[in-house]
């Protein structure tokens, strides 16, 4: 029997919170450099998101979601994809968006709110970022279903969205079209919990969010989302089954990743407003980091030079990623006009021409004064 | 009695007070409970009222302004909260289809008395979709009055009113003045009538036509343009529109401009200059000018404040109109 056709309720493990195989616990055939790789951009993403909360705090940049705690989901996610796979996030997979080709740099730039950094580039699989909570779900449901229509076969669509975005009816609508039109998705949970601050018993009665699968006839499997073994292991499973569905079988499947948001929701929130420390303090306990770091290093795989080899190069990486997002010139006050169609109407064009002659009357500094 | 309060101290000021009042008040939405709303607007509330009063919901704003429609026709008066305006859309189905026509529809068997409230507008350098301004949608529905106040006293009032009010009201705060200044703000409720426009400021040059948060650059341009007489009407509420309050202030001077941030293309400056065409024609010494947001989707947060009408545009479109 498939993996994924596990009881909903009970949960995937590969690493125990020590970072320890769990009894029976099979590691996935990956390579050693690749596992190594895993931790490496993981600890990149814990250190950019560190970073990020402080350039917020110092006015650097403006709101950030931060991803800690989160990094084992995304990053284990991400590697069960093919170059040909695709990716739909939702605003908080700055880790799974700079291996699927977004750099770090980009990131910064969209959070300090310059339209750039939502270009994404040409050659990357990756969706745009979707801030209204859950309205991602359905456009993977249709970049799947156009990949299917085209009679596609080589690529699965996976969707990343929070325990939050399960109580939206786009939710509803997109796992219901894909279990309709039988479309190769993935739709990934990030469970963490909170939704700013209703946690996740507030948001369903069901007692977990992998079982509402079973309403749209599909598989829903829990995941230890803070185990990235567990979570690529899974996730490749459904990747496959997306692409080649065993006889009876859908090509969607709900993974729900079970985890915890370290921070708050947004730079903009107190977590200490609606959660004990204790509770957070538990959940480290499980941090995704130090437990695929002990398996590494008791296995042969990584060496405490290594590990200072990566720190070093991440250091490096994100300093340097934020020295190019500041370096940067500020936009051109015009190219709020760009692309807003293909080919401006003379009305937006006059509208663009009274703004250039307000500006050249005033000049910048003086027309934002006030 | 009155308190020195922020507009987003009035707001919760107003629902405390009318809760205080009436037990038929409840508070519901995303985060508004013990965490007190993302903006505090409800702070304190749980606290005072109790979970059944004020609640906290699943993520689901279809969810929240439809199950308010249900508590509103069966007695209750439910103010739920949008978090961000531009959160709104997945219950606009609720809002158009079914709050703002349930009236209409059953002919007066069942009625929606019930307020949604939202933060609105532009201006403090939030991420995206938090800063749109689409107060025209509602003003176009029927059935809906809109509501937009500009200062920490006319918040409470027009909340009570909008809480009191037997019709659903759409009540949009404009969250780059939620705590820009204070007022004194008496404790006890007190209505603010909606559909009344008010004049911040006399004049008889030119009225200057605006509400929300561009009140504060629409009286600083009447300041500094200085040899201009502007008077400047805050309309404060979209629907009902207070056609005296603009007929009578446009006799007075013959010119006018309009300022809000929303884009120009169907916003609310078409419906003043249409009114002034229907009312006032014969009186007109010049083409009344909008001063609003561009037709673009509105930018990321590092061009915000050239999307915005600020006091030099608003100057500019001032002695424009003088100068016709």
């Amino acid at each position: 029997m498939s993996v994924l056709a596990r009881d909903p309720t009970d949960q995937y493990r590969i690493l125990d919170s020590d970072g320890q195989l769990v009894d029976g616990a099979t590691v996935p055939d990956l390579d050693d450099e690749t596992l190594v790789d895993m931790y490496r951009e993981m600890k990149l993403a814990r250190h950019f998101d560190e970073r990020a909360v402080s350039l917020q705090r110092q006015g650097r940049i403006g709101t950030y979601p931060p991803l800690s705690g989160q990094e084992g989901a995304q990053i284990g996610s991400v590697h069960a994809l093919e170059d040909e796979d695709w990716i739909i996030p939702s605003y908080r997979e700055h880790a799974a968006a700079a291996v699927r080709g977004l750099s770090l740099k980009k990131t910064l730039m969209y959070w300090k709110g310059y339209e750039v950094g939502n270009a994404v580039p040409e050659e990357a699989n990756l969706f745009t970022v979707a801030v209204p909570i859950g309205s991602q779900v359905p456009h993977a449901t249709g970049l799947a279903w156009a990949s299917k229509l085209k009679g596609e076969e080589d690529k699965a669509f996976l969707c990343y969205f929070g325990d939050g975005a399960t109580s939206e009816g786009d939710f509803h609508e997109g796992l219901n079209f894909a279990g309709v039109f039988d479309t190769p998705n993935v739709f990934f949970c990030n469970n963490n919990q909170w939704a700013i601050s209703v946690p996740r018993e507030r948001q369903t009665a069901s007692e977990t969010l992998a079982q509402k699968a079973t309403a749209y006839g599909f598989e829903g499997v829990q995941v230890d989302g803070m185990d990235p073994l567990a979570t690529y292991e899974i996730t490749r499973r459904a990747v496959e089954k997306a692409k080649n569905p065993g006889d009876g079988e859908l090509r969607p499947t709900l993974i729900e990743a079970v985890q915890y948001r370290f921070g708050a929701h947004t730079t903009a929130d107190d977590p200490s407003v609606y959660r004990d420390e204790a509770e957070v303090e538990k959940w480290k306990a499980r941090d995704p980091i130090p437990r695929l770091e002990t398996f590494l290093t008791e296995t042969g795989r990584l060496d405490d030079e290594q590990i200072q080899a990566i720190e070093d190069r991440n250091e490096e990486e994100v300093a340097t990623a934020i020295e190019e997002a500041e370096a940067e010139d500020d936009p051109d006050p015009s190219e709020m006009f760009d692309h807003t169609y293909e080919q401006m109407p003379p009305r937006l064009q006059a509208q663009l021409e009274e703004f250039q002659a307000l500006r050249d009357r005033h000049g910048d500094e003086e027309l934002l004064e006030d | 009695m009155a308190e020195s309060l922020t507009l987003v101290q009035a707001v919760r000021d107003g629902l405390a007070s009318e809760m205080r009042v009436d037990d038929d008040v409840i508070v519901l939405g995303e985060d508004v409970g013990e965490n007190g709303g993302v903006f505090r607007a409800t702070q304190g509330l749980y606290d005072e009222f109790g979970p059944d009063r004020v609640i906290d919901t699943p993520l689901a704003e279809s969810g929240i302004v439809g199950t308010s429609v249900g508590m509103a026709a069966y007695g209750l008066r439910p103010v739920p909260e949008i978090q961000f305006s531009g959160f709104m859309y997945p219950g606009f189905d609720q809002i158009v289809s079914h709050m703002a026509r349930l009236r209409t529809r059953s002919r007066s068997r069942f009625t929606c008395p019930m307020v949604l409230r939202a933060p609105y507008g532009g201006g403090i350098r939030a991420p995206e979709h938090h800063s749109e301004s689409k107060e025209a949608f509602y003003t176009h529905e029927a059935g809906l009055k809109v509501a937009i106040p500009s200062t920490p006293y006319d918040t409470k009032g027009m909340l009570v009113a909008a809480i009191r009010d037997p019709d659903p009201v759409i009540f949009l705060e404009p969250k780059k003045i939620y705590r820009s200044f204070r007022e004194d703000v008496p404790e006890d409720p007190y209505e603010v009538p909606l559909g009344e426009a008010t004049v911040r400021r006399e004049g008889s040059d030119l009225s200057l036509f605006t509400y929300g948060a561009m009140t504060q650059p629409s009286l600083a341009a009447a300041e500094n343009v200085g040899d201009v007489d502007v008077e400047v009407v805050d309309l404060r509420t979209t629907k009902p529109l207070d056609v005296d309050a603009i007929t009578e202030s446009f006799k007075k001077t013959g010119r006018a401009v309009v300022v809000h941030e929303a884009p120009k293309t169907g916003g609310m400056g078409a419906e003043i200059a249409t009114t002034i065409q229907e009312e006032a024609l014969l009186y007109q010494e010049a083409p009344v000018k909008r001063i609003t947001g561009f037709d673009v989707p509105y930018p990321l947060a590092a061009l915000e404040d050239y999307y915005l009408p600020e006091a030099a545009r608003i100057e500019d479109g001032i002695r424009e109109v003088m100068e016709f």
